[in-house]
């Protein structure tokens, strides 16, 4: 809480030399008898000194958070206390890990005797390097304030140096995005390669038992063939999904098209778009608590004994149903592409506007839908909750739509959640599973972007 | 010309009026009423299915909002033996109300009423109801009063019509003495174990501060970088990598950037697990793509003249950008960000993976303490065994969709509003 404060501190501290800058600057600008001696706005020379006193304060609070632990621990480590610690390295870390939790409030009890005797001479050490960390902050704020507020003068180019700032701002901030693209990717593929230095690549990729819980040693795992998963995640959401959800959302976004009166367009399209806007856990809800059941008892009333309540069925249809808009808007959008004149032709040739659509538009059009559907599929491989609360976690290799399978999304909620070791295969096969389903989504919205963008291309 | 005719009178002339080609032309009419029917029918049975998950939802959540009652007489004087209103008013309320002993005045008040097994009959922590009833009217407990009690689970699911077949039995026995009143701890309560106590105001919270988090850090992020895109970036290999990567984060499927929370939040810059500060976080990541993306047709939008004026009467490149086009972009990055925020609070599957699936059940009253949200907190309710927790997952999917709804009514309103068409 202490950190909060003192950052609020900084911030007002920055309001006050931003006023005092200003004050100075209004008087140049008084005092001025010519124009243009002065360079920049009062604002600009306000902003240069609250930027000057803020700053660097900021920077070094940054890098004391970062390097005071290590002093913490070493000035713990002088104590008295610290005679008694084990010299093995690893029980020594969790002790001193311990006590530190202990110390800054984490945690309330110890379960090592020895940790509750280094509390104190942590607490000491915490509070001390914080104020000095805290005193330090606020002289530089002082120090960098009164500094920049003297360097103050009519023909300082403070709007200059301003705008650099906020330059660098801006690039830095559009940078994020590249930083968490390389991040995931960096992430996966570091808890991949540990995962792949235990189990071979060959049996995570094309192995065909899926079992995590069994395995038990460290080294010569089975159960790490991943091949039912990707089974399960194709049949669920690119197989039952795409069933339900390319019939309808192409033949929506015809009708909307073609047919409807703008002011049915006009009302239908945002209530479609509404099925999109639903959170996947409510569907999710909706798939277990109403269809699954429903789709069982159909499944049994026709004879097939073996349904399960957990159907790929049920997931499917829902997640179809989930993806409609999407399959719809992108077909809306490639049939709205295609150029009148082929249309227009057609109808002149005498042909009926369905014939015009199957014969014409749809052709013409197939590319941009082909491109949607495969970022449709895309989606619907990488959808989580429906499948986590419908679809089940028996690894199935089976192409019986009543019966359950698992998904790649189904086994990381499941591998990620209870207790988490982060050495044992079974987390770590987690980022496997989370590398090979990024790779693929990627893949596939590179190949739809480059159909979409071609075809576009071929009208223009 | 003789050519032609000859032509002409070799062919027999097309009889549009014979059997045959009438027959074919109500083929092809009857082809094209029925694709026409088809799509009508797509939209109707897309159309209805959102109708079914919303009437189902709704139909199961209504009951949440109710709770099912029984009436317990207390003789406050008798059982505290002469305890004054004052006591119960001012600093020292709390403490008194405890020494006071509310729950085994309440449970013996029970036992009088319904005999032996009576408590069995109410919900466990019906007496904190009693409790907080003392504080909002201290005259109370000067008084017999008679005041209502939530009943247990299973007769609450049963007298609501949907219990098991000993349940219905215990309320026929009960039926006259059963009503139904609001469920008040459901709007102000966290999680619980007993269906009759849960609440969603700890997931709302949680949520509440999670949103924060995430629009405080997403929107001036992805503000500056739609900014910097559009206005500034020159066209080189450099931007076309960061253009690449916004579209492709845009598309990565929400597990992922769990995973990526889970491994660098949490494991890396070691932050606590389950805050809401590193749900924040993790939402932000996945709703910047999305603010860019809206960011830069909302500035792209923004007519050259209005650039070209600006700098034409002497305004640097910088205040063109931050005087002029921002403040005019702003209703469409707005429009964009309320609907990358509405996604972000609809999602559920990051935040399981950074560990925001605990049993929580105190509000969170900071950045760092264990929290859950909405989504996840139906999540947990639909996994549990309790028929009483159907309608209270209901009850929550409820409150989820409206501020949803809500959010995406702004959203309309604002590009409604002030969008201004050039």
């Amino acid at each position: 809480m202490t950190g909060s404060i003192l950052f609020l501190l900084i911030i007002v501290l920055g309001g006050i030399a931003w006023f005092f800058g200003r004050v100075k600057a209004n008087r140049f600008a008084a005092n001025s008898t010519k124009r243009g001696e002065v360079h920049s706005l009062p604002n600009y020379h306000g902003w240069y000194v609250a930027l000057w006193a803020i700053g660097p304060a900021l920077l070094f609070l940054i890098i004391w958070n970062i390097a005071s632990p290590a002093l913490i621990t070493d000035a713990a480590l002088t104590s008295p206390a610290a005679e008694q610690l084990p010299q093995d390295p690893f029980a020594r870390g969790a002790i001193l890990a311990e006590a530190r939790s202990i110390a800054s409030g984490q945690q309330v009890q110890a379960f090592n005797p020895l940790s509750t005797s280094m509390v104190e001479p942590y607490k000491t050490a915490i509070s001390y390097y914080r104020t000095i960390g805290m005193v330090a902050a606020v002289l530089l704020v002082f120090a960098c304030g009164v500094f920049a507020w003297l360097r103050l003068k009519p023909e300082l180019r403070a709007r200059t140096k301003i705008e650099r700032i906020t330059m660098m701002t801006l690039l830095f901030a559009s940078l994020i995005a590249t930083i968490t693209t390389v991040g995931i990717f960096a992430s996966l593929i570091f808890e991949s390669a540990r995962f792949f230095s235990m189990v071979s690549p060959i049996d995570f990729l094309f192995g065909t038992e899926w079992n995590p819980k069994a395995v038990a040693g460290p080294r010569g795992e089975t159960g790490f063939g991943a091949i039912p998963l990707f089974w399960g995640t194709v049949f669920i959401g690119a197989i039952i999904a795409m069933i339900v959800a390319i019939p309808l959302g192409l033949m929506s976004a015809i009708y909307l098209t073609q047919y409807a009166a703008p002011s049915f367009r006009a009302w239908m399209k945002p209530i479609l778009e509404v099925l999109a806007g639903v959170p996947t856990v409510v569907y999710g809800y909706f798939a277990a608590l109403t269809v699954a059941p429903a789709l069982r008892d159909f499944a049994v009333s026709i004879g097939i004994s073996s349904a399960s309540s957990e159907s790929a069925l049920a997931a499917g249809v829902v997640m179809g149903i989930m993806i409609i808009p999407f399959v719809s808007s992108m077909a809306d959008d490639s049939i709205a592409a295609v150029p009148s004149a082929m249309r227009d032709g057609s109808l002149a040739m005498g042909a009926t506007k369905s014939e015009t659509i199957k014969k014409v538009l749809i052709p013409a059009a197939l590319p941009g839908v082909v491109g949607g559907v495969l970022l449709a599929v895309s989606r619907a491989i990488g959808e989580t909750m429906i499948v986590v609360m419908a679809a089940g976690l028996a690894a199935n290799m089976t192409a019986n739509p009543f019966s359950s399978v698992t998904t790649v999304t189904t086994q990381i909620v499941q591998l990620l959640t209870g207790d988490q070791e982060f050495d044992s295969p079974k987390t770590l096969a987690a980022f496997a599973l989370g590398l090979v389903l990024f790779i693929v989504t990627l893949l596939l919205n590179l190949i739809a972007l480059r159909v979409v963008k071609k075809y576009r291309e071929a009208y223009e | 010309m003789n050519s032609t005719t000859a032509f002409a009178e070799e062919r027999n002339p097309t009889d549009w009026q014979g059997d045959a080609m009438q027959k074919r032309i109500r083929k092809r009419y009857a082809a094209e009423r029925r694709f026409k029917a088809l799509g009508l029918g797509a939209i109707i049975l897309s159309a209805g299915f959102l109708a079914f998950l919303l009437i189902v939802m709704v139909g199961n959540g209504l009951r949440g909002f109710t709770q099912t009652e029984l009436p317990v007489e207390i003789d406050f004087p008798a059982m505290t033996g002469g305890a004054s209103a004052s006591q119960f008013e001012g600093a020292n309320a709390a403490a008194n109300l405890r020494t006071l002993g509310v729950r085994d005045i309440v449970n013996t008040s029970v036992e009088i009423q319904y005999g032996e097994q009576g408590t069995e009959l109410f919900s466990a922590g019906g007496w904190q109801a009693v409790s907080a009833e003392i504080l909002n009217d201290p005259e109370i407990v000067e008084t017999k009063t008679t005041l209502y009690l939530p009943a247990e689970s299973e007769i609450d699911v049963a007298y609501k019509g949907d219990g098991s077949a000993s349940a219905e039995e215990r309320v026929a026995e009960l039926e006259d003495q059963l009503s139904t009143g609001f469920n008040w701890n459901f709007l102000s309560n966290s999680d619980a174990t007993d269906p009759m106590q849960v609440g969603i105001w700890g997931a709302l919270k949680g949520s509440l501060i999670t949103m924060f988090i995430t629009l405080i850090i997403a929107f001036p992020i992805g503000v500056l970088s739609a900014l910097y895109l559009e206005e500034y970036a020159p066209k080189n290999r450099f931007t076309d990598l960061i253009e690449v990567s916004i579209n492709n984060l845009a598309a990565v499927p929400s597990i992922i950037f769990g995973l990526l929370g889970l491994a660098v939040f949490l494991n890396l810059f070691g932050l606590p697990r389950s805050a809401a500060l590193v749900g924040g976080l993790t939402l932000a990541l996945m709703t910047m793509p999305v603010i860019v993306i809206s960011g830069r047709n909302a500035v792209k939008a923004v007519p050259p003249s209005i650039r070209e004026a600006a700098l034409g009467i002497g305004a640097s490149q910088m205040q063109v950008v931050f005087h002029h086009v921002l403040p005019l972009a702003l209703p469409g990055i707005l429009t964009g960000t309320i609907i990358g925020m509405a996604r972000a609070l609809g999602e559920t599957a990051p935040l399981l993976m950074i560990g925001m699936r605990a049993f929580i059940a105190t509000p969170p009253s900071g950045i760092v303490e264990p929290a859950t949200v909405l989504p996840v907190q139906i999540f947990l309710w639909s996994d549990e065994v309790n028929r009483g927790f159907v309608e209270k997952t209901s009850a929550a999917i409820i409150v989820l969709l409206l501020f949803l709804l809500t959010m995406n009514a702004l959203a309309i309103y604002l590009r409604n509003r002030f969008e201004t068409r050039w």
